[in-house]
């Protein structure tokens, strides 16, 4: 795996705001790393730093081996960015702003053509394409602004909160997007929708109050959750105590809960591991017949306020 | 300095002008305000002269009031919307995009005044004037607007509020004009060292700007003129380097 993105210990402070304080992190091909925080974590303010568009405090930024203080016309060439709110320029058309940015970008004649027309393909605004951008909904604004990241094949995507105000259909056709072309690039994606952890990333870093609490895969981020590998189980005609001083008793479980709203217990593991199979046998050498039975996947959002509220977790 | 990239940017800064009636509106109130001032304020058929000093020697007032209206959105347009993010990640430097930028407002500027031949046709229809001096009085208030333009551009560069880069640039325009004037220089002529009184007056775009109206162009003017271009541009260049993110 090559490495495309480098940052060293990069620092942002606005006056005495420690915007972001010391990150580090790197990402290669191939890699599409969600970038999770709560609203104001350091997020864009980390991602304006690697695109260039602010420069440190301190610390560094490489994109593709070029340093982003010594070398930013390098850097900038070889990433494609979406700012957040996707910014543009209100009062021309997705074509003449496409061509714009392909001319910049260096493109020339049938290379420009071909360029702006699959970046329009990919973008799926190929209907919209001679219509002012400032008349346009907020979805299709959002894929000109997608559109103009990707134009010229960049190494390298920066993209903040690119499905943020969509609706469901235009969510799933970025990411659709965003999946086809992960393979050969190296991706950053801000968002705080925790559902795009898998539709998504291959992995995750979370930033909070300008510091990374996490960095993983998206299985490890949810194995943090107390619910990860938890188990909801009822059994018919049995009594409920009963039941529950049975599920105390085996010896692979931590702890039982009754489940709000409904029959049955949720069963949490000890340290982690999968109980399913085990727990399903033990109930069926006992001669009950299992009403429910699911494992949990850990719950995001749980987990997501844990490691960014820690204080609030304790009540 | 990528001489492409200006010309991509100054390209497209050009046809925004004309993406919105604005463009439309300023060329039909600069040329109404031209033939007004060189008809009732210049007395052009009054003076019995076949030249159009009437109308260039007013120009200074007219770049004023309009050039700031032209040059407002430069920056601060860019800055409102935020697309200065994307202008500023794109692989172009500060001062391509500042010279882009500053070249598309004088463009327009430029064909603002192109547009005013018909007066050009009537002199010539009407007597014998010294085309030469037409043609260097011409060159001469470009370059001039240019100087307003790049204060302009400049102020444009401080705010994100079109308005207040507006009255800010129109207010220093003034003074840039009135540091030649006549009430300033006698205010200053009765106390103040000779000097004092000279670099004020030096400052001035109408010091520089009367020779040309009479199609003198002094290498002197010219290089006034440039170096004020080039130093407000400088200037909007750091401005823009260190407000951007605001």
């Amino acid at each position: 795996m090559t490495t495309r993105i480098e940052i060293e210990d990069l620092a942002k402070h606005f006056g005495a705001i420690k915007a972001v304080d010391g990150v580090s992190f790197s990402v290669s091909k191939g890699e599409v790393l969600g970038f999770l925080g709560p609203n104001g974590a350091g997020k864009s303010t980390t991602m304006k730093m690697i695109t260039g568009f602010l420069s440190p405090t301190r610390g560094t930024v490489r994109v593709c081996g070029y340093d982003v203080l010594t070398d930013p016309i390098s850097v900038k060439a070889n990433l494609g960015y979406l700012p957040e709110g996707a910014p543009a320029y209100a009062d021309m058309t997705p074509d003449s702003f496409l061509h714009f940015i392909a001319e910049i970008r260096g493109l020339k004649g049938s290379d420009k053509k071909k360029a702006v027309a699959l970046a329009a393909e990919r973008a799926r605004i190929t209907t919209v394409m001679f219509q002012p951008i400032e008349t346009l909904s907020k979805g299709y604004k959002r894929r000109v602004g997608l559109a103009q990241a990707i134009l010229h094949n960049p190494p390298v995507l920066i993209l903040d909160e690119p499905t943020d105000g969509l609706d469901p259909n235009q969510k799933h056709e970025v990411r659709t997007l965003i999946n086809e072309m992960a393979e050969d690039k190296a991706i950053i994606i801000s968002t705080h929708i925790l559902e795009e952890v898998h539709a998504l990333c291959n992995r995750n870093v979370v930033i909070s109050s300008g510091k990374i609490k996490f960095d993983g895969s998206p299985q490890e981020l949810e194995s943090r959750s107390r619910y990860y590998n938890a188990v909801c189980v009822n059994v018919a005609n049995i009594e409920q105590q009963t039941f529950e001083s049975f599920l105390s008793s085996l010896e692979f479980v931590a702890s039982v809960e009754p489940l709000s709203g409904a029959e049955g217990f949720r069963v949490y593991p000890r340290d982690g591991q999968q109980i399913t199979a085990e727990l399903s046998e033990k109930i069926r050498a006992n001669g009950w017949d299992i009403d429910a039975l699911h494992a949990e996947a850990g719950r995001l959002d749980e987990v997501f306020r844990s490691i960014t509220m820690p204080n609030a977790e304790s009540k | 300095m990528n001489m492409q990239n200006i010309w991509f940017i100054m390209k497209r800064e050009f046809n925004g002008y004309f993406a919105t009636p604005v463009a439309y509106v300023f060329i039909i109130i600069f040329l109404l305000l031209t033939g007004f001032s060189t008809f009732y304020v210049g007395n052009f058929f009054e003076r019995g002269e076949a030249d159009l000093y009437p109308f260039f020697s007013l120009h200074p007032w007219l770049y004023i009031l309009l050039i700031p209206a032209i040059s407002m959105r430069l920056w601060a347009e860019e800055r409102k919307s935020g697309s200065v993010e994307l202008l500023m990640t794109l692989p172009v430097s500060v001062f391509e995009a500042v010279l882009g930028k500053f070249m598309a407002a004088w463009a327009f500027t430029g064909l603002a005044l192109l547009l005013n031949f018909p007066l050009w046709i009537t002199v010539n229809y009407l007597g014998n004037p010294d085309n030469g001096v037409i043609i260097a009085s011409f060159l001469g208030s470009l370059l001039m607007a240019g100087g307003f333009l790049a204060i302009g551009s400049c102020i444009s560069a401080i705010t994100k509020n079109q308005v207040i880069a507006f009255v800010i640039s129109l207010v220093i325009s003034l003074i840039f004009v009135l540091s030649g004037f006549g009430i300033v220089i006698d205010f200053f002529a009765g106390w103040a060292p000779q000097t004092l009184v000279d670099t004020i007056s030096s400052f001035s775009f109408l010091t520089h700007f009367d020779a040309i109206s009479k199609g003198v162009i002094d290498l002197r003017d010219m290089f006034y003129f440039i170096s004020l271009i080039a130093i407000w541009l400088f200037a909007n260049a750091l401005i823009v380097n260190a407000r951007k993110a605001d």
